[in-house]
């Protein structure tokens, strides 16, 4: 069964100003889904054919290149379009909002530590929120890697994610990468990271 | 000793319609010079303050070395070009050319292939190995092959900042038109060093 490019569940302008119509057409129909026709190309004839991307990307050590960049770029641009919303929440709330307070201290230190994780990953890659047993952390990776590879440096369950390739950005921020990340968190749609942590 | 930002041995839109003015303008007067601004707050108090560029590149780490090496990528790679240079490679450089990759479309289309293929950012290049052949390669971020002992003479940038005001996603579109300013008297001066 091949992967699917998903449908986003708002319309490309809808995260105006924060993040432009035409950068998000072209991350979603350009990048994700060459990311996505490349992923169903690289597993096709594969042991790995019929598994879920999840399953994949716990064994990428053992598969070829080819499926660990683009099962990674599949999976981390699903997370990252679900993890975004026009009228995201406010802030994280409930059993999630504890679990960053024990992780962290507090809300603002979580955010400095995810913000400076973002800003100096060095060449593309992506920032994450992670669940790792009952601790949350904050790491990074590069290129199109996450949590989920067990090839990566902190392992876990990703529950944000933000896409610093520059694609993700450079059309409306060009060389300001942390212009890009503050304004991201005014679309972090925290019902869904809450949903994704498991309290 | 500070690093200095190198003027451009050209105006920013010299290279148009095939790189924007725009895109050159970001590209050395924010990205480039932002890694010059780096590297020369990184150095200080370190082993690395009075060192030259080659130096950083072969030897520093972590900070320094991507800040360092992607100045020296970026002055490699703004020095090849010329709004009015010469096209194709020419006398000991492609004769080399062809002994090495067999004819100048076979090099171009197996470099092609190198810049277009690089997951992520970096560079794809074409250099001189200590025993006088030509190889293609491609580093990651800012890698360069300064540290592994081979003379760069030819690099294309294949960060996503180099094209995407120009081309977006479409970095085979970047790399074709690279070809039309690049000014292959540079490389052969270069190969000639
Ligand atoms: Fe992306």
């Amino acid at each position: 069964m091949a992967f699917e490019l998903p449908k986003l569940s708002y319309s490309y302008s809808a995260l105006e100003p924060h993040i432009d119509a035409r950068t998000m057409e072209i991350h979603h129909t350009k990048h994700h889904a060459a990311y996505t026709n490349n992923l169903n190309a690289a597993v096709q004839g594969t042991n790995v054919s019929n598994k879920r991307i999840e399953e994949i990307m716990a064994v990428v050590s053992k598969l070829p290149v080819a499926i660990r960049n683009n099962g990674g770029g599949y999976y981390n641009h699903n997370l990252y379009w679900e993890i975004l919303t026009p009228g995201g929440a406010n802030a994280p709330h409930g059993v999630l909002l504890d679990a960053i307070n024990d992780s962290f201290g507090s809300v603002d230190s979580f955010k400095e530590a995810f913000v400076k994780a973002a800003v100096t990953r060095f060449g593309s890659g992506w920032a994450w929120l992670i669940q790792k047993e009952n601790k949350l952390v904050v790491s990074s990776t590069p290129n199109q890697d996450n949590p989920l590879m067990d090839v990566a440096e902190v392992q876990g369950t990703p529950i944000l994610g933000i896409d610093v390739w520059e694609h993700a950005y450079y059309l409306n921020y060009q060389n300001r990468r942390p212009d890009y990340v503050e304004a991201f968190w005014n679309l972090i749609n925290w019902d869904e990271v809450a949903r994704r942590f498991k309290g | 000793m500070a690093f200095e930002l190198p003027a451009l041995p050209y105006a920013h839109d010299a290279l148009e319609p095939y790189i924007s003015a725009v895109t050159l303008q970001f590209h050395h007067l924010k990205h480039h010079q932002a890694y010059v601004n780096n590297v020369n707050n990184l150095i200080v108090g370190t082993p690395f303050e009075n060192a030259t560029l080659e130096e950083i590149v072969r030897k520093a780490d972590g900070g320094i070395f991507n800040n360092g090496a992607q100045v020296y990528n970026h002055t490699f790679y703004f020095e090849q070009f010329a709004a009015d240079g010469c096209r194709e490679p020419q006398g000991e450089l492609k004769a080399a050319i062809e002994k090495d990759f067999g004819s100048t479309e076979a090099f171009k289309e197996q470099f092609n292939k190198a810049a277009a293929t690089l997951f992520g950012s970096g560079w794809a290049w074409l250099v001189k190995t200590a025993d006088g052949r030509l190889e293609i390669v491609q580093t990651s971020n800012a890698g360069c092959p300064l540290r592994d002992g081979k003379t760069p003479l030819l690099t294309c940038d294949v960060w996503e900042h180099a094209y995407y005001l120009d081309k977006q996603n479409l970095r085979p579109k970047y790399i074709e038109d690279f070809w039309k300013v690049v000014d292959w008297q540079v490389i052969s001066k270069r190969f000639s060093a």
